[in-house]
């Protein structure tokens, strides 16, 4: 499990994170949803022990996140950070060279499940298959955490529908936790087990996707922006 | 492909009405083994805990019956799967009568409305045959 007692996090005057508490549970899939600036890369890359909270602390299993937490974590920023020279097979090289959780045979299937060509220069390949390799290789670290910043953002509705599936075929919630990030909401949907709602670096609220459905008869999409009127009527 | 889901309804409820639909439909038949979860998993595009609960409730239901080792197949007793059949229908027949009560019409125009329905069509077809 993953908690959040009490963090905010400041960049000089501005309160990235506020006073969140949250808890993430083992063997789930979870979203967490809110608007651009809501918090939620920041409340990644607290978890993936790059930035210090400047209040809280951030718990991983039994420990405080710090950088060797990355051997527990699997991070998928949402920016392209590999090197453009690199093929798909000298990334993987890479990716074993610094992760001891590193399955070598799965980032291979991984990749021919989505049906990329591994020979090719990362930089010579289009966004959607980038995308796809990034994926191929942070969901082949049998990592007990993989967390995805955005991973979907600006790809299209084949690869993105690829890219869940891959999710599905290859995560093992009996042992790995999956924590996602995205606008694409309607698309994740089905995937989540669980939600949170972010705003303003506060954890609006955080539900079970099956319950809200039963509760309140209306998706993740439409349930959202009721949280979001709500709060903006008070 | 990915299924749509209905906005207003849990995803595994959904998920054990297409199964459902499906045996009744004898697409699936008595003692049919089922897709494993994660297979059916991909295919709808859902996550294999709510693949596994939907497994589990129609294990519950008896609808289905997982093997150890062998997998989920479609229950043998054949008087359950009556059953089930029936239940769909009632499910419809509540949903239908529902939605017409709202628009205003009683009992008697449903039950009018449906005979002179089915007049209509055997009359089609007595022209078509």
């Amino acid at each position: 499990m993953i908690t959040l007692n009490n963090v905010s996090k400041k960049f000089l005057w501005k309160k990235a994170v506020h006073n969140m508490d949250v808890h993430f549970s083992k063997g789930k899939i979870i979203g967490v949803i809110g608007e651009n600036g809501s918090g939620k890369s920041t409340m990644f890359k607290l978890i993936a022990g790059l930035l210090k909270p400047t209040n809280g602390e951030v718990l991983v299993g039994e420990k405080l996140a710090d950088r060797k937490v990355s051997a527990t974590v699997a991070y998928m920023s949402d920016i392209d950070q590999f090197y453009p020279f690199f093929n798909a097979a000298q990334l993987i090289d890479y990716y074993e060279s610094q992760f001891s959780d590193f399955d070598r045979q799965k980032a291979m299937d991984i990749l021919s499940f989505m049906k990329v060509d591994g020979d090719e220069k990362i930089k010579h390949l289009s966004k959607g298959n980038r995308g796809r390799v990034k994926m191929a290789v942070t969901l082949a670290r049998n990592a007990p955490y993989i967390l995805l910043d955005e991973p979907f953002s600006g790809l299209d509705p084949m690869v993105r529908s690829s890219i869940v599936q891959g999710v599905i075929q290859y995560l093992d919630l009996d042992r790995q936790t999956l924590i996602i990030t995205t606008h694409e909401i309607n698309e994740i949907e089905p995937l989540l087990d669980e939600v949170v709602v972010l705003k303003e670096g506060t954890v609006l609220a955080q539900g079970n996707i099956d319950e809200i459905r039963r509760n309140h008869q209306m998706n993740l999409v439409d349930w959202m922006k009721r949280l979001y009127e709500g709060e903006k009527l008070t | 492909m990915v299924m749509d889901f209905k906005p207003d309804k849990p995803i595994y409820q959904q998920l054990i009405d297409k199964v459902s639909s499906e045996i009744i439909r004898g697409e699936r038949n008595a003692g049919d083994k089922l897709p494993s979860v994660r297979e059916l998993a991909v295919e709808t595009g859902v996550n294999a805990n709510t693949m596994q609960r939907v497994y589990r409730e129609m294990e519950q239901q008896g609808i289905v019956e997982t093997k150890r080792g062998q997998g989920t197949f479609v229950t043998e007793n054949l008087e359950r799967l009556q059953e089930l059949r029936t239940e769909m229908k009632q499910l419809y027949i509540e949903a239908f009568v529902q939605d017409m009560s709202e628009l205003g019409f009683t009992l008697d125009e449903m039950v009018d409305g449906l005979v002179h329905y089915q007049g209509e069509r055997e009359g089609k077809n007595d022209y078509t045959e």
